[in-house]
C-alpha cells in the first residue's frame, strides 16, 4: 500500500473534522473519496499531505512514516488543491518552471517538462500571459500541470473539475485517466458523482468526517445495477396509489417521492403499458415514463443521506461553476 | 543541491515579482527617501552634520524596505493561498522561510544605499568604518526582516501588516536613538529603547561613522545577533502553530 491512514482524527477547537478515519491505497489505484461539503475531505487532504497536523493517528505514504513529518514524504506527493492558487503576477510557463524548482530540477529539466505540459493541457498559446489573465477553466488546467510537474508518485486530487466548463472539465478526466494509466496513484474528491464512477477503481464515502462505507466502485455498484426502476411523471398526486398498485403489481415495489411522481423499482424487467393502463382507469395522467439506470448515485443517497444533485448545486454555488460529470 | 535550487528560485522570484509593488514602493523606497531628504536638507545649515544623521537615515531606510517587502511577500501569498505551495514543497521550513526572507534582506541593504550615496556627494565620509557599517547593515537587515517576518505571520491582510509594522516602525525612529540619543530620553523609556533590537544596530552604526556609539560594539552585535536567532524562531513558531493546523 502506498498510502496507509490508521485512525486519523482531526479537530479544529470543538468541531470535530476528521473522525478516526483508516483507509489504505494501493499503488496505481484510483481511489476516490467522496462526501458533502464540510464531510471533511480536503481537511484529510490537507494532513495527509503537511498543510495541516493531524491529532491522532498515524499516516504512511510510500512507505515512510510522516505522521509528525510530512516533509519526509512531500517528494513523492502531488497536489492540486480545490483552489487554483498559482502566482497571479507570472506567466503560465514562469509559474510551472517555478514549481519544478521547488522540487529541485534543474533548469533544463523544468523548463522542457514546463513546455511539455502546458502542450499536454492545451496551454501552448497561453504560455507567457500572465496567471491572473487566465479563464477559470485554464487556471484549474495550470493549477493541474504545477501539480504534476515534478512527475509524482502519488498524486492527490481535490475536486479537480469543479466550476470549469464542460470541455475542460472532460480533457482533465482524459488526463486522470491517463495518469492512471501510467500507474500515478490518485487519491480524489470529487462531488461529481458520475465522475467517481466512471474513473475510480474504490470508493470511500465519508460523511460528518467519518468514513461510513469503502468499496471496490464494481462492487458498490452491483446491486443496484441488478434493479429495474422506472420514474413515472403523473398529472395528480398519487401519494395514495402506491399500497393498491402494490397489491396488484406484487413483482413491483412503488413509492411516490414527490407530488406528481411515482418510482417503481423491481428485479424484473418492468412493463409499462399496464401500469399506465391502470393509472389512466383512475383518472391519472402519466406525462412522462423514464427508465432510470441505478448508478453509483442511488449508493450515495442511500450511504450518506444526502441528495447527490443537492451537494452538487451547493458545492457549484461555491465553485462558481460547473464542469459536471459528463462524458470522457 | 535540489534545496539551494528552490532556495535560489524562491529569492529571484520574489525580487522579481514584488520589489516593484506599490506598498514596497510607498512604504520601502519613497518614505526613507523623503527622510533622508528630509534630514539632509534640514542639514543644509552645516553638511558638517550628516554624518551624525547618516545612521539614522540608513536605518529608516533598512526597516522601512525590509517590513514592507515581507508584508508582501508573505502576508500577500498566504492571503491568495500560493504560500501553500512552498509549505507543500519539500524543503525544510527553516530553509523556505530563510528564502522567502532574503529577497527582503538584499532589498534593505541595497535601500540603505540611498543614503549613502546621497551623503557621499554632500559630506566628507572618510572616516567611516566601513569594515562596521556593512556587517551592522547586514544586521540591522536581518533583524528588521525579521521583524517584518514576525508581524507578517500575525497577521491575514496586506494592510494589516503595513498597519502593525507602523506601531513598531514609527516608535523605533524616536526610541531606538537614530536622531535623539537614547541618553537624552526620559529615563522611563529607555527600558523600551533598549528593548528594541534596532537600538544595537543604530549604536554600530553611530561608532561606525562618528564614534557615537554608548555600548561596547560587541555587546551590540551579540545582543542583535541574538534579536535575529530569537524572532526568526519566534516566526516559524508562529507559522507552524497558525499556518499548519
Amino acid at each position: 500500500m502506498i498510502i496507509e491512514v490508521a485512525g486519523l482524527t482531526k479537530r479544529y477547537g470543538e468541531v470535530l473534522a476528521v473522525d478516526d478515519i483508516s483507509f489504505d491505497v494501493g499503488e496505481g489505484e484510483l481511489f476516490g473519496f467522496l462526501g458533502p461539503n464540510g464531510a471533511g475531505k480536503t481537511t484529510t487532504i490537507n494532513v495527509l499531505t503537511g498543510l495541516g497536523r493531524s491529532d491522532a493517528g498515524t499516516i504512511r505514504i510510500g512507505g515512510i512514516e510522516c505522521t509528525h513529518n510530512p516533509k519526509a514524504a512531500q517528494h513523492l506527493v502531488g497536489i492540486v488543491p480545490d483552489e487554483s492558487n498559482l502566482y497571479p503576477e507570472l506567466t503560465g510557463f514562469q509559474n510551472l518552471s517555478f514549481c519544478a524548482a521547488l522540487y529541485g530540477m534543474p533548469k533544463g529539466e523544468r523548463e522542457k517538462r514546463a513546455r511539455e505540459l502546458l502542450g499536454t493541457f492545451g496551454l501552448t498559446d497561453a504560455a507567457d500571459r500572465r496567471f491572473e489573465v487566465y479563464s477559470k477553466g485554464m487556471k484549474r488546467k495550470l493549477t493541474f500541470a504545477a501539480g504534476i510537474i515534478h512527475r509524482p508518485p502519488v498524486l492527490f486530487l481535490d475536486e479537480p473539475t469543479t466550476g470549469i466548463d464542460v470541455a475542460s472539465a472532460r480533457q482533465m478526466r482524459q488526463i486522470i485517466s491517463g495518469l492512471h494509466r501510467e500507474g500515478i496513484t490518485i487519491f480524489l474528491t470529487t462531488h461529481y458523482i458520475e465522475e467517481a464512477e466512471r474513473l475510480c477503481e474504490r470508493i470511500a464515502f465519508i460523511v460528518n468526517g467519518r468514513i461510513v462505507r469503502t468499496d471496490r466502485t464494481a462492487d458498490l455498484l452491483q446491486p443496484v445495477q441488478s434493479k429495474n426502476v422506472l420514474s413515472l411523471s403523473v398529472s395528480d398526486s398519487v401519494a395514495v396509489l402506491p399500497a393498491e398498485m402494490g397489491a396488484i403489481f406484487p413483482d413491483y415495489g412503488f413509492e411516490s417521492p414527490a407530488p406528481g411522481q411515482l418510482r417503481v423499482v423491481s428485479a424484473q424487467p418492468i412493463s409499462i403499458a399496464p401500469l399506465t393502463r391502470f393509472l389512466e382507469e383512475r383518472g391519472v395522467q402519466v406525462t412522462e415514463a423514464r427508465r432510470h439506470r441505478p448508478s453509483l448515485e442511488d449508493i450515495f443517497v442511500e450511504v450518506t443521506g444526502i441528495e447527490a444533485d443537492l451537494m452538487k448545486k451547493e458545492k457549484e454555488r461555491a465553485g462558481g461553476g460547473g464542469g459536471g460529470g459528463g462524458g470522457q | 543541491m535540489r534545496s539551494w535550487i528552490a532556495f535560489s528560485s524562491i529569492l529571484l522570484k520574489d525580487a522579481r515579482t514584488y520589489y516593484l509593488k506599490p506598498p514596497n514602493i510607498s512604504w520601502g523606497i519613497i518614505f526613507p527617501l523623503a527622510w533622508t531628504g528630509m534630514f539632509f536638507i534640514r542639514a543644509g545649515h552645516g553638511l558638517d552634520s550628516i554624518p551624525d544623521l547618516l545612521p539614522g537615515v540608513i536605518t529608516i531606510s533598512i526597516l522601512f524596505g525590509t517590513t514592507s517587502m515581507l508584508a508582501v511577500t508573505v502576508t500577500f501569498e498566504k492571503r491568495q493561498r500560493s504560500f501553500d505551495r512552498l509549505l507543500l514543497a519539500p524543503i525544510p521550513l527553516e530553509l523556505l522561510m530563510l528564502a522567502k526572507t532574503s529577497g527582503a534582506i538584499l532589498f534593505g541593504i541595497v535601500n540603505s544605499l540611498v543614503p549613502i550615496v546621497i551623503a557621499s556627494f554632500l559630506a566628507d565620509l572618510s572616516g567611516v568604518a566601513w569594515g562596521l557599517v556593512v556587517p551592522a547593515i547586514i544586521l540591522i537587515g536581518v533583524v528588521s526582516t525579521f521583524l517584518g517576518l514576525f508581524i507578517a505571520v500575525s497577521v491575514s491582510q496586506v494592510f494589516e501588516a503595513q498597519t502593525f509594522s507602523n506601531f513598531f516602525r514609527f516608535p523605533m525612529i524616536f526610541l531606538c536613538g537614530l536622531f535623539i540619543p537614547i541618553t537624552a530620553l526620559p529615563v522611563f523609556l529607555r527600558p523600551l529603547s533598549y528593548a528594541l533590537p534596532v537600538t544595537y544596530g543604530v549604536d554600530i552604526l553611530h561608532g561606525a561613522v562618528h564614534g557615537g556609539n554608548i555600548m561596547s560594539l560587541g555587546m551590540d552585535f551579540l545582543i542583535l545577533g541574538a534579536f535575529c536567532a530569537g524572532l526568526f524562531l519566534l516566526s516559524l513558531y508562529n507559522i507552524k502553530r497558525k499556518w499548519i493546523v
